[in-house]
């Protein structure tokens, strides 16, 4: 089970690949996370740590909570239980909005281009302290007319970073699927986070597109960012992500470098079903 | 069939002081669905307490006029605040429940007779704004021409509304293209998106729910001094819906929107009575078929009917932009 982890195992060296274990230097540490639908457990973490500037993947198959993981993490729903901190600073129980300050920035699986504003304004409103989004200093022009501009210029680096810049007045509806899947990303930047959480980023995605945006995901990671993400395309949870943990039936299952979790039993249980012959590997 | 009387009167009517007060009252509502996509089927009771707010204070409590236009303000912030803290938490459906109710219960309140010793119950108050009128510094006497002409009451109360709504389309324009303006945009769009840039959904939903509640309780409060004169049932919930269709009609999410379509909402409306009062009395249209008294509400049949056709050939409304309606899926 230790065998095997490829080079980019090095980012988390001498961790074992264990369920809840430990890392190095953790930036999001949960603990006991539950939700209930009903009589349905969604989502039973007992322990999850995210290590700084690592790209960790999350897997599992449909139904074993991720999504609703995010959620809970992100505020966007609330836990029956648990606590959890990012940088050391305790979020549970905080709205959406403020987890966002903190710097801990999500995207959704279904994506959520601002179709009636500009991709322009779609990365502006991402930003950060415009004194010019409170309602009487919007009135005057002069109290946000330098930051706006600073933004501006923020932005524009960030669309050609993207390939954007030539939609950049264009209105977000019209973009392709994969061309809104990359707005999301860079608007997730605009707000400048320690953290980004991407929920299927690839999911509808064209392949040539998909290389695209797996490289922007890498160079982030190179530049200190910390990635979570959910996928179910394996070879792209292989290729790039430097931990993975799995979860099924609300459950964190398995974690460890991707080359271990391939022949983790657990994981192809969860996949498969537990009468499976354990013989193939395939996922999804 | 005089064709010039019929277009006086509906210019008359296009530009004259009830378009000016609608379109304000559209103003505020284009605030809440235009931009920030709230669902507010209780504009008219905004548009009551403010016009109560004046009326009460000063026939009631014997304050002076300014006082009442400032606590009809107050009362407006006051109703948004109610509505919309509890319900702006929740889907859009909620607070277009919770507010179609409230101007009903408002109406029904301050027309019972419990609440009559300081609301005049189902009479009204009137005489109340004398004070606007004694410092009306245009001459008293006829202006314009033959049919379209005011009396100098009115062309003192259409400055003021025209001024007012000058004067909101300019704080409209400057919050739009601001960057709160862009939030708020943002949350019409999609709520969760902007929830996930650190935007504070909730907030800004108050904040615009506020804004257009106070620009309906001014709409209101003119309406009242306009006619010397509070009834509750003017404020019927249909009032809101003539604000829906003014607005739509105008372009919704367009700063002149609810102006255009205020103007030529009055315009039609009654060029369709002026029109078929005089086919009837000349015995174009037989009295049989429809009687004057039926007119006032086969002039609607005929507004609905020429909405239908709008919806179906310029959905986007007379300044909207077809591509944008084509792109927003609401």
């Amino acid at each position: 089970m230790t065998a095997d982890a490829g080079p980019r195992a090095t980012r988390l060296p001498g961790v074992p690949p264990e369920p809840g274990v430990a890392k190095p230097d953790p930036i999001l540490v949960a603990e006991g996370v539950t939700k209930t639908f009903g009589g349905l457990h969604a989502v039973q973490v007992s322990r999850l740590e995210v290590q700084r500037g690592a790209i960790t993947a999350l897997i599992g198959p449909n139904g074993a909570g991720k999504t609703t993981l995010f959620n809970l993490l992100t505020g966007f729903d609330r836990a029956d239980a648990g606590r959890w901190s990012f940088e050391g600073r305790p979020l549970a129980g905080l709205p959406a909005y403020r987890t966002a300050r903190a710097g801990m920035v999500r995207t959704f699986q279904l994506t959520k281009s601002l179709t009636l504003l500009t991709v322009l304004e779609n990365l502006k409103l991402g930003s950060r302290q415009q004194a010019g989004e409170r309602f009487f200093a919007a009135l005057v022009h002069p109290l946000w007319r330098a930051r706006e501009a600073s933004i501006e210029r923020l932005a524009d680096e960030m669309l050609a970073r993207f390939g954007l810049g030539l939609m950049r007045d264009e209105f977000a509806g019209t973009l392709s699927g994969g061309q809104r899947k990359l707005l999301e990303l860079a608007r997730a930047l605009m707000v400048q986070p320690a953290m980004i959480m991407l929920d299927e980023p690839t999911a509808g995605v064209n392949p040539a597109l998909t290389q695209s945006l797996l490289r922007h995901i890498l160079q982030l990671r190179d530049e200190g960012m910390t990635i979570l993400f959910v996928e179910h395309d394996m070879d792209v949870v292989m290729g790039i992500s430097d931990w993975v943990v799995c979860m099924a039936e609300g459950r964190v299952i398995a974690e460890g470098p991707p080359a271990s979790i391939g022949s983790n039993h657990a994981v192809i249980d969860a996949y498969l079903g537990a009468h499976h012959g354990r013989r193939g590997g395939g996922e999804r | 069939m005089d064709i010039l009387a019929i277009l006086g009167d509906a210019t008359r009517a296009a530009i004259g002081p009830e378009a000016a007060i609608y379109a304000l009252a559209a103003i505020g509502l284009n605030m809440h669905f235009g931009y920030t996509g709230l669902l507010n089927f209780g504009q008219v009771g905004f548009m009551l307490v403010g016009a109560y707010g004046v009326a009460v204070a000063v026939t009631t409590f014997s304050a002076p006029l300014w006082a009442g236009v400032l606590i009809g303000i107050a009362l407006a912030v006051a109703l948004a605040l109610l509505l919309g803290i509890p319900t702006l938490r929740l889907r859009a459906d909620y607070l277009a429940i919770t507010t179609i109710a409230a101007g009903e219960i408002l109406r029904y309140t301050y027309r019972s007779n419990f609440a009559s010793p300081v609301t005049g119950g189902v009479y009204g108050l009137t005489r109340f704004a004398d004070p606007i009128y004694a410092i009306n510094p245009i001459p008293a006497g006829r202006y314009g021409f033959g049919q379209l002409s005011f009396s100098e009451r009115s062309l003192w109360i259409m400055v003021i509304s025209w001024s007012l709504v000058a004067l909101a389309c300019v704080l409209m324009f400057l919050l739009i293209r601001s960057p709160w303006g862009r939030v708020v945009r943002s949350v019409r769009e999609d709520e969760d998106a902007a929830r996930s840039l650190g935007k504070n959904v909730f907030g800004y939903r108050l904040q615009s729910l506020v804004l257009g509640g106070v620009l309906g309780a001014v709409g209101g409060m003119l309406l009242a001094v306009y006619s010397q004169a509070v009834q509750p049932d003017a404020y019927n919930p249909a009032v809101t819906f003539y604000l829906y269709t003014l607005l739509i009609l105008g372009g919704a999410g367009r700063i002149l929107g609810p102006v255009v379509g205020s103007v030529i909402f009055w315009f039609v409306v009654v060029c369709a009575d002026s029109l078929l009062r005089q086919a009837i009395g000349s015995g174009l249209i037989p009295a049989s078929l429809i009687s004057p008294t039926e007119v006032g509400a086969v002039r609607f049949a005929l507004v609905g009917a020429g909405l239908m056709l709008l919806m179906i050939y310029r959905p986007q409304g007379i300044l909207g932009d077809r591509r944008e309606m084509m792109l927003g899926d609401r």
